[in-house]
């Protein structure tokens, strides 16, 4: 517990993804307002989903515990579900926005491409998301206390920290693909994301077994990121010149003037 | 671009919370603007009096903000002047000291007055030096932003639970009265503070950009400065009350006409020979003006935008049991406002009142989230289960 864990934990749930938010969009900020924009859909979906649910505990037996564990699990399904219709509803937004824009600052090109859109918007969805699961964790995690006193699991917390890395960065994955998907009017690319998504909520039912909830969610993390790079354009030989650094319009692009 | 500075005051006030309760305690003290007290015996007793302390704090600021308009009008700057520098002296000195007072109280640090003083009076005087005259430009931004963050601390402290809410939503049905209507006050200022080509008072906005007139590499802007500080001088001879309209509104440092009057004064004028003057107003003109550069241009925000958005994300830790879900949501909600608000700036390209889109998001935020939210949450964590 204390500071360790916490500091640890931490790390482990937003690293990732506090370093690609600072390396990748911090300096531009219509990437930030994107992606904060992001954030906010997720929030309003998480709202409407939790407004049904909250609804629908107050008409049912309150007293009878499986009936109420069924209503969480009808909860989270539903959550999913409009996740990812909001994330779609984002989509729509973001190209009547970018026609928009394009009208409004009288340039030829856009000054951020779909691509780059459907990758911030995904980390807007996976930071919020992360953030929501496992900030009161971490909280709690800064005090005294013993994990799993009582007979539970020990591992609360870094299995917490592990799951919610893989959250932000499937989310990540899924909003590259998902766009590039829309884009090409794929619909059953768009039907493999929301399907691997209800797959990763539902295999956190199995919880506190974290090896077959967390092992899968992993491997599935490892698919999609293949997935979303052959999506972003990306090939064996980007990666090859990428990592040897002998990418030139990379190096390139990514020169600072001093 | 104004995320930051936003986002900053934010997690001031939020770590200050949450850290030291000095100012979640209730004393039992109330401020004189909210008499009414909140812990009644009904609930209908207790809505009575939020909603007549929040009519009386509103009174208040609106007789406030017309009192300031009628100065401005009448260009009683002496005035206005010293009202900003006493108010900004208090928070500087006074509500900083107590602020600190407590931070030490929390973490149990032993202090000596000695040291606690020269700490303070090194803080306050400096602090009134940037916002007040001349300063570099982020030690003047961390510094508006302390003393929003503060101001937003005593707000916290001091306004019972349901007059604050109830507060926040009223004036920001007043912000937008008071900006958008054609008599309404704030409009009234910035159109005055146009027409007269004048800054809006340094301690009273945030500005993202500056440009400093005298003192650049540039040689030409000095010499504009001065050939439009030298005709005034021309037409009147009285000391201060002639604005002399020293650059366009935007790009100002906060030059108040009194500031320039008073260089003359000291340094002699600008330009004494009649030669002199001739040859400089025949210097070619053809510069761009520095208003038509994008990248110099500053977005400005006022203080009291950033009290209340502090002010909600602050009372949203404070108050609510759904502790980090429920201040983030607010957090998110008030960049999205304040993202629409810059939209909307970018759209209609006058001023705007920034408080009524944020603090709407953030109030249907922040009861939906502690509301609805946090119980689902709360049950997805005790199961583990992640969606």
């Amino acid at each position: 517990m204390t500071a360790s864990v916490f500091f640890g934990c931490t790390f482990i749930a937003f690293g990732p993804a506090i370093a690609l938010f600072l390396f990748t969009i911090a300096r531009e900020p219509l990437r930030v307002i994107f992606l904060i924009a992001g954030a906010f859909f997720w929030l309003v979906s998480l709202l409407l989903s939790s407004l049904v649910w909250f609804i629908s505990v107050q008409i049912s037996n309150k007293e009878s515990a499986v009936q109420q564990k069924g209503l969480l699990i009808f909860g989270v399904v539903l959550s999913v579900l409009l996740q990812e219709t909001f994330r779609f509803a984002y989509y729509k937004l973001l190209k009547k926005a970018n026609e928009g824009l394009l009208a409004l600052s009288q340039e030829e090109t856009m000054p951020i491409s779909i691509r780059q859109l459907a990758y911030v918007s995904g980390l807007g969805f996976g930071f919020m998301s992360g953030a929501f699961s496992v900030v009161n964790i971490l909280a709690d995690s800064v005090g005294p206390g013993t994990v799993g006193i009582h007979g539970d699991s020990q591992h609360y917390f870094l299995s917490s920290a592990f799951m919610t890395m893989a959250i932000i960065l499937l989310h990540m994955f899924w909003g590259v693909v998902f766009f590039d998907a829309c884009e090409k009017q794929r619909w059953w690319a768009v039907a493999a994301v929301i399907i691997s998504h209800l797959v990763v909520s539902c295999l956190t039912f199995q919880n506190p077994e974290y090896v077959t909830s967390l092992v899968p969610t992993y491997v599935i993390l490892f698919l999609m990121g293949i997935w979303a790079f052959y999506t972003a354009g990306g090939s064996f030989r980007n990666l090859k010149l990428c990592l040897t650094c002998k990418d030139k319009d990379f190096l390139l692009a990514n020169h600072r003037p001093r | 671009m104004l995320f930051v500075p936003v986002t900053l005051c934010m997690v001031v006030v939020v770590a200050t919370i949450k850290s030291v309760s000095f100012y979640t305690q209730n004393d039992g003290q109330r401020l004189i603007y909210t008499p009414f007290p909140e812990d009644t015996d009904t609930v209908a007793q207790r809505a009575l009096n939020s909603i007549l302390n929040a009519t009386i704090m509103i009174t208040v600021i609106i007789v406030m903000t017309l009192v300031l308009v009628l100065l401005y009008k009448y260009r009683c700057y002496k005035v206005i002047q010293g009202w900003l520098f006493l108010s900004s002296l208090l928070l500087l000195f006074f509500f900083s000291y107590i602020y600190l007072k407590e931070v030490f109280k929390t973490y149990n640090v032993a202090m000596d007055y000695f040291t606690l003083a020269v700490i303070i009076w090194n803080f306050g005087v400096v602090g009134m030096m940037c916002i007040h005259w001349k300063g570099p430009l982020r030690l003047q931004q961390a510094y508006l932003i302390m003393i929003s963050a503060l101001m937003a601390l005593v707000f916290i402290k001091y306004l019972p639970e349901w007059t604050a809410w109830l507060i926040l939503a009223v004036i920001s049905v007043y912000d937008l009265l008071a900006v958008l209507c054609p008599k309404g006050p704030l409009r009234i200022l910035v159109e005055t503070a146009q027409e007269r080509n004048e800054p809006i008072f340094p301690a009273l906005i945030y500005s993202s950009t500056m440009v400093w007139l005298v003192n650049m590499a540039d040689t030409d802007r000095p010499k504009r400065n001065s050939t439009e500080a030298a005709s005034p001088q021309q037409e009147t001879q009285q000391a201060v009350a002639s604005p002399a309209p020293s650059s366009p509104s935007q790009d100002d440092g906060g030059f108040t006409p009194s500031w320039v009057s008073q260089q003359e004064h000291q340094l002699g004028p600008l330009q004494t020979t009649e030669e002199t003057r001739r040859e400089i107003q025949q210097l070619p003109s053809a510069r761009p003006p520095v208003e038509d550069d994008d990248e110099e241009r500053g977005v400005k925000l006022g203080l009291g935008d950033f009290i209340f958005y502090s002010m909600l994300v602050g009372k949203a830790s404070a108050a609510a049991s759904g502790d980090w879900n429920t201040t983030l949501a607010c957090f998110v909600a008030i960049l999205i406002g304040l993202c629409l608000t810059l939209l909307l700036l970018a759209i209609f390209k006058k001023a705007l009142p920034a408080l009524p889109i944020s603090i709407f998001f953030g109030l249907v935020f922040y009861f939906a989230t502690d509301n609805l939210v946090r119980p689902f949450m709360d049950k997805l964590a005790l199961h583990q289960f992640y969606i």
